[in-house]
């Protein structure tokens, strides 16, 4: 067993900074009425002297535009839930120590990631691109790690030999003992982890209790420490409050980054996809901005996410000024993986177009053509999904694949213009010739098209082609019942 | 400084010694292929069609390319087109729907970007555009994205903006005839304006273009 443990010394204070990159002296603070003191504050506030368990009074007079937020326990939680969910990608056993440790057993996931020191370059530059510090270290035991990097000691200890000497010179504050134990090894002149261990075992034991010795068996890993894994849910839902609130969208871009950074971990560790997202942005008093996006194939790419999503938010007007932004994807579907292919550019790329040019102009602007077995001309084509594959069903005709339709490739087809109209046009006769803008003249030949009296939309009608005076060529036909009009329908492109 | 000196130094570009352009998309009809540079139609860039209307077989002009590139694997993109692209036309001109893309945006503006993303993508084999507006900025900015994206970009524009600047690296005009059209290269690389260049396009002309039996297999 190998642990990594990630401790988040500043977490209480990082959930409220971490969407906007604060200038401003923010500090979070606890307890209430007039005994409220700073928990923690930015490095804004720590330039003007504000230091962690200062009354809140003297942290205002040190700097007067003071931002203060309330420690919030629930959400802490939240957030290392989140983030042991995104820590998945990396080990499926991920187990937390509230309120801002998370243990994760890599040995089985090292050679995957290349190594254990390129593990630990992944999660630390991971973890940093989430908005948060992080002090990592590895040992074999979990309370091993833990002691570690709580003690600020960056290092990987991968055998369990060597395992006393790297704890020896760690203080027995990281123990946790009662005041009065701590007074007790004070007395016997025990300051060190080290120092307790050349203790003899019963001794120790008969003054401090068993517990004490139990602890350390455990991180020596004399006895076994089993950790309870985490289990993450099954839909993705995340938030991150702006504390100075944002009112341009340029503003809710970082933000949104780190949101998306999160949801590829989380999708990353179940392997999954995501096909739709939706962005809420909360306001200050009213409501909320939802924004839906909708993918034709799942992805999780945070920067591909983010390109799609900005072209979304560019279109969109903010009523008020943004406190919160939250995202969700509520159904991970599985992701089609893609194989490498060195001479073909990669597939991926062509959807990515699409899906770019539906997230600014809307999904019906941007669409594929297919051809269906019809003898009327506005029945013979469909609008279908690009690529090939046709999702809506129209007309009542058999889609034509283009096997076949270039295998059935008729006569009849070459005498089609390039241009159809969406509806045919009208025209206007003048000495009984039809006329648009100069009389038109029409070619000798025509096409007669009847068809459809199956379902009552039925065509009779004689298609001739025209030349009109500025040279166009045009599909004209007239009507073979009722009034014989003449009626436009194509142009010869 | 004699002209001798200057030319030898390699600090005058003289266009008859142009390095060879990139080969071209082939027009389908030699007597054009002829003039353009790379004999054919040059990918990476802008070329710009100046219509005095709509149906006097601006599209057939490029159906023969059109249905070469539908056959390799990236889109065949129309941004606003006037009407519907027909379909069975297409096919029947060996054009393989399956990559072809129609692109409806509302605004201009939204138009342009569309143009712009499709051609800088590199996803796209032509891009077949119809501006509603484009000024001497907008040009020269999708002239850099077809560079980008190695896509050929095609503007369909009204005759009457000839006479304004364009950065469009090929310029042709095209004037309807009883039987086809004629065709003036307004601007071209390495070479200077001709024209014009007579084109059948009667329709058994434009269906009997040099297609692979075997591509539509």
């Amino acid at each position: 067993m190998l642990w990594l443990c990630l401790y988040l010394p500043d977490l209480a204070l990082e959930i409220f900074t971490r969407g906007v990159p604060a200038t401003d002296p923010l500090v979070v603070v606890y307890g209430n009425g007039r005994n409220r003191r700073v928990a923690l504050c930015n490095a804004a506030a720590r330039r003007r002297g504000i230091q962690p368990d200062m009354g809140l009074n003297a942290a205002h007079a040190l700097a007067g535009s003071l931002q203060v937020c309330e420690r919030d326990g629930e959400s802490e939680r939240a957030a290392l839930d989140r983030l042991a969910a995104w820590a998945g990608q990396f080990t499926s056993v991920v187990s937390q120590m509230p309120p801002q440790v998370l243990l994760l057993e890599v040995a089985g996931s090292c050679r995957l990631f290349g190594g254990l020191e390129q593990l630990r370059e992944a999660v630390s530059q991971g973890v940093s691109e989430l908005g948060y510090c992080v002090s990592l270290a590895v040992a074999p035991t979990p309370l091993a790690a833990l002691w570690l990097a709580h003690a600020g000691c960056e290092i990987c200890v991968t055998r369990q030999t060597t395992l006393a000497a790297v704890l020896a010179p760690l203080s027995f504050a990281c123990l946790g003992l009662t005041a009065k134990q701590g007074e007790t090894l004070h007395g016997m002149g025990v300051h060190t982890i080290g120092e307790c261990l050349r203790l003899p075992r019963d001794g120790l034991a008969r003054r401090m209790g068993p517990e004490l010795i139990h602890v350390l068996d455990r991180a020596l890993g004399r006895i076994p420490d089993p950790r309870p894994a985490f289990v993450a849910p099954s839909g993705f839902a995340s938030s991150l409050p702006l504390p100075g609130a944002v009112s341009a969208v340029e503003g809710l871009l970082f933000p949104l980054r780190r949101l998306l950074i999160e949801l590829e971990g989380f999708l990353r560790a179940r392997d999954a996809g995501a096909r739709s997202l939706t962005l809420s942005l909360h306001h200050t008093a009213v409501g909320a901005t939802r924004v839906g996006l909708e993918l034709a194939t799942p992805s999780r790419d945070a920067a591909y996410l983010a390109m799609l999503l900005r072209e979304r938010l560019e279109r969109v007007a903010l009523s008020a000024p943004v406190e919160e932004v939250s995202l969700r994807a509520a159904d991970p579907c599985p992701l089609a993986l893609h194989s490498l292919d060195f001479f073909v550019p990669a597939h991926a790329a062509e959807e990515a177009l699409i899906e770019r040019l539906r997230a600014r102009l809307g999904r019906d602007a941007v669409r594929g053509l297919c051809q269906v077995a019809e003898h009327r001309p506005e029945r013979a084509w469909t609008y279908a999904e690009p690529g090939g594959d046709a999702t809506t069903r129209g007309g009542s005709g058999r889609r034509l694949s283009q096997r076949s339709a270039c295998a059935s490739r008729g006569a009849g087809d070459r005498n089609r213009p390039l241009w159809l109209l969406h509806e045919p046009m009208l025209l206007e006769m003048r000495d009984e010739h039809p006329y648009l803008d100069g009389v038109l003249v029409l070619g000798r030949e025509w096409e007669r098209i009847e068809s459809g009296w199956w379902d009552g939309q039925d065509v009779a009608r004689d298609y001739f082609i025209a030349r009109s005076e500025q040279g166009m060529r045009l599909w004209v036909y007239r009507e073979l019942a009722g009034e014989y009009r003449w009626f436009l329908h194509g142009v010869f492109g | 400084m004699s002209l001798q000196d200057l030319i030898q130094g390699a600090e005058v570009w003289r266009a008859s010694a142009a390095s060879p352009f990139a080969p071209g998309v082939p027009s389908g009809f030699p007597q054009l292929d002829a003039l353009l540079p790379g004999g054919g139609w040059p990918s990476g860039t802008i070329t710009e069609i100046l219509i005095p209307c709509l149906g006097i077989g601006e599209l057939q002009l490029f159906l023969p390319a059109l249905a070469r590139l539908s056959h390799g694997n990236r889109w065949l993109t129309f941004i606003a087109p006037p009407h519907i692209p027909y379909a069975p036309a297409l096919a029947a001109a060996q054009v393989d729907l399956s990559r072809v893309l129609l692109v409806h945006p509302r605004a201009t503006i939204d138009g342009l970007w569309a143009v712009e993303q499709s051609l800088r993508a590199g996803t796209c084999g032509a891009v077949l555009a119809w501006p509603a507006a484009a000024d001497v900025r907008a040009l020269r900015r999708l002239q850099l994205a077809a560079e980008a994206g190695r896509s050929w970009g095609v503007l369909f524009r009204p005759g009457q903006t000839a006479v304004a600047g364009s950065s469009a690296a090929l310029r042709l005009q095209l004037v309807p005839t009883p039987g086809g059209i004629d065709v003036y290269i307004l601007k071209r690389r390495g070479g200077w304006p001709v024209g014009p260049v007579s084109l059948d396009l009667r329709l058994n002309h434009a269906v009997a273009m040099p297609v692979s039996a075997g591509s539509c297999a």
